[in-house]
């Protein structure tokens, strides 16, 4: 599936603006700007951005942590990103949830993941079996790594969504380690997408820096599934390329893993197809990466600017229907 | 009908109100089922054997045949993903009643419960309207895993609401609450009184019962039993056998253990000066903890007694009678504790 040169376009910018995004919020990290951790998606671009890109605008997805080009496709503008970060209460969390979490917003079709992975595999399973009994042709898309396909919850899951023929594809970010875990401990099976097989949906792989594989396939399962003819597993193989969160400093990974990998960057990749097809405009790039540093210097100085959550609003939303609770 | 088929039927006419009809406990629960389903077509029922075979427990029989296999969903053994896909489903507004078979399988679902589905208004301000079933308690002798009393693993939770219905009417009018009510609603309903307890239950939209409402179901003005659930059975029983030895002997039935109805318990308290707390669930950590805590902080002044929990031990459930009737609360170890409070 040949992508649109609109789509090109927006692929090329988000994968960009991700990545600039990516490297000056570890700067604000390290000036103390983000509290908690920082999870960097360096590497993972072309999969967040490729596999988003595929939806339309009904269909909901519901990312994790290295998928911030997938929040920005969708829709969530990178001040409300940066608010996030930033513990402000222009945040979609409003400060609640921790900075790459609670990054959800139904009104654009985001789901908001908690830490515990996989549990938005069956949310997602949930929202796609909604579809299909409303008779809606829309399709959810979520996302798992290596690690969290070692839960229980991911086989029960892929079992669900296979039983019901559900409109939901799985994208199964494989960057090779969870945590300090090489793949080699997570399983005896280093191609995750066999494991389809055993639910009978079908399962590919793809190479996860490559943004036309991911979003070819990640293309034609969103089809299939908004056709009836249920999920599918796109398994993407990538790297990660820095630590666990921005305190882990891989010392566990072989640098010869990480100059392999370094060697097929997503963004680069993506740049020299573009201009091996012709449909790199040289001049529009140097146009485009400035106008990134400009929105992300806006992003940024909107965040630093906002205003924290009063404390006053602590129990506010705890529930639905009422504004705090507990009476100790 | 098989499991693929099931067209949603349409609304059919509701029950005419202003009518009570007697019924068990069970029915009450499948008449509330039936009675959302109607009126709301975005309600379904789903979990295990709940379609076809009419549920563990014969509960949802008649509703497969009236609502189709797509209103009454037969699922994979997952709990875990049953609450997830109802989370799920909750999201697109649907409004998704979720059938544990027992209470005790929660555990497998325990994740997607406590992580998910009661943090998800606070984090990112989507609401959670699900409610959760939960066939629990013992006194049908199916051991440790079949008989178990979890609601205080949950009242613990930031997020939830956690319901104890202990008559058919209040397991009618409280289930139809908890589907209207739009966060996440555990619902531990009493596998020993399914079948064991009739009574009126009230008609149409007459029979609502309010989340975060106890009620007083016997006046007095010696001591207050405060319990809830299966417990209310025994401790108006327990309460017969001390009128008859002159003693006036209140019974609260909490109804809602979170949000408390910490008015009434402090109420109550402060009108009789005695308090025994009755659960079935063993004694560490459960709601009587709470409840003593409530009432000793805010009613100390008007106690006349120490404050008194009746509770199983802190052990699993067991299986053979004489063991199983030796962990659980009754009437008569309730009314033994309440004679030595009312003596103290």
């Amino acid at each position: 599936m040949d992508p649109t040169p609109e789509v090109l376009r927006r692929a090329h910018y988000w994968m960009r603006f991700a990545r600039a995004f990516d490297d000056r919020c570890i700067t604000m990290y390290k000036q103390g700007k983000i509290a908690g951790g920082y999870f960097s998606q360096l590497g993972h671009e072309a999969i967040s951005v490729g596999a988003s890109l595929a939806l339309g605008s009904a269909d909901i997805i519901a990312p994790m942590h290295r998928d911030v080009g997938a929040y920005f496709v969708r829709g969530l503008t990178p001040r409300r990103v940066a608010a996030q970060y930033y513990g402000r209460a222009a945040g979609p969390s409003g400060g609640r949830d921790a900075n790459m979490h609670g990054l959800g917003d139904l009104s654009i079709g985001i789901v908001g993941f908690v830490s515990h992975l996989p549990q938005s595999l069956p949310v997602a399973a949930g929202i796609a079996h909604a579809f299909k009994l409303k008779r809606e042709p829309r399709v959810a898309m979520t996302f798992v790594g290596d690690g969290s396909a070692s839960e229980g919850l991911a086989h029960e899951t892929l079992n669900w969504a296979g039983v019901f023929q559900l409109p939901i594809v799985f994208i199964v970010e494989n960057n090779q380690y969870a945590y300090s875990t090489p793949l080699a401990r997570q399983t005896r099976v280093p191609d995750l997408a066999r494991r389809a097989d055993g639910y009978g949906i079908p399962g590919l792989i793809v190479d996860g820096n490559d943004f036309f594989a991911v979003f070819t396939a990640a293309s034609e399962a969103v089809e299939r599934a908004r056709a009836g003819g249920g999920p599918t597993l796109i398994e993407c193989k990538t790297m990660r390329m820095r630590g666990h969160a921005i305190h882990d400093n891989m010392a566990y990974v072989p640098p010869e893993l990480i100059a392999e990998w370094q060697a097929r960057d997503p963004i680069i990749r993506f740049e020299e197809q573009m201009r091996a097809r012709g449909q790199l405009d040289e001049g529009a790039l140097e146009e485009m990466i400035g106008q990134i540093e400009t929105d992300i210097d806006d992003a940024l100085a909107f965040a630093d600017q906002a205003p924290y959550p009063d404390p006053a609003t602590l129990r506010f939303g705890v529930y639905a229907d009422s504004a705090g609770g507990g009476v100790a | 009908m098989t499991w693929d088929q099931g067209i949603h039927k349409s609304v059919t006419t509701l029950h005419a109100t202003g009518v009570a009809r007697e019924m068990t406990y069970l029915e009450a629960v499948r008449d509330a089922l039936q009675y959302e389903m109607r009126r709301d077509p975005r309600v379904l029922v789903i979990g295990e054997d709940v379609g076809i075979y009419g549920g563990a427990f014969k509960l949802t029989q008649g509703l497969f045949e009236e609502f189709g296999g797509e209103r009454v969903i037969d699922t994979p053994m997952s709990e875990a993903c049953l609450i997830g896909a109802a989370v799920g489903m909750a999201f697109m507004g649907l409004r998704p009643v979720v059938e544990m078979q027992f209470a005790d399988f929660i555990s497998t679902g325990f994740d997607t419960i406590v992580q998910f589905a009661a943090t998800n208004h606070y984090r990112w301000g989507s609401a959670v309207p699900i409610v959760i079933r939960a066939p629990s308690g013992g006194g049908l002798r199916g051991g440790p895993f079949h008989s178990q009393n979890p609601e205080a693993w949950f009242a613990h939770v930031p997020g939830l609401k956690v319901v104890a219905a202990a008559t058919p009417a209040d397991a009618r009018g409280l289930l139809i609450s908890a589907i209207r009510d739009p966060n996440p609603v555990i619902f531990f309903e009493y596998k020993f009184l399914y079948r064991s307890l009739r009574g009126p239950v009230p008609d149409g939209e007459d029979g609502l019962v309010p989340l975060g409402s106890a009620a007083i179901v016997r006046r007095g003005a010696d001591l207050s039993i405060i319990t809830y659930g299966a417990m209310v059975s025994e401790a108006l029983a327990a309460s017969d056998t001390l009128a008859a030895e002159d003693w006036n002997v209140e019974v609260l039935d909490l109804r809602t253990l979170k949000p408390l109805d910490t008015e009434a318990v402090l109420e109550s308290v402060r009108r009789t000066g005695k308090a025994l707390i009755v659960h079935e669930a063993n004694l560490t950590g459960g709601i009587g903890g709470e409840v003593a805590a409530l009432i000793s902080q805010h009613a100390f002044e008007s106690l006349d007694g120490p404050i008194t929990r009746l509770a199983a031990p802190d052990t699993p459930v067991p299986y053979t009678p004489p063991l199983e009737d030796a962990y659980r609360p009754n009437r008569q170890k309730i009314a033994e504790a309440a004679r030595a409070l009312l003596k103290y």
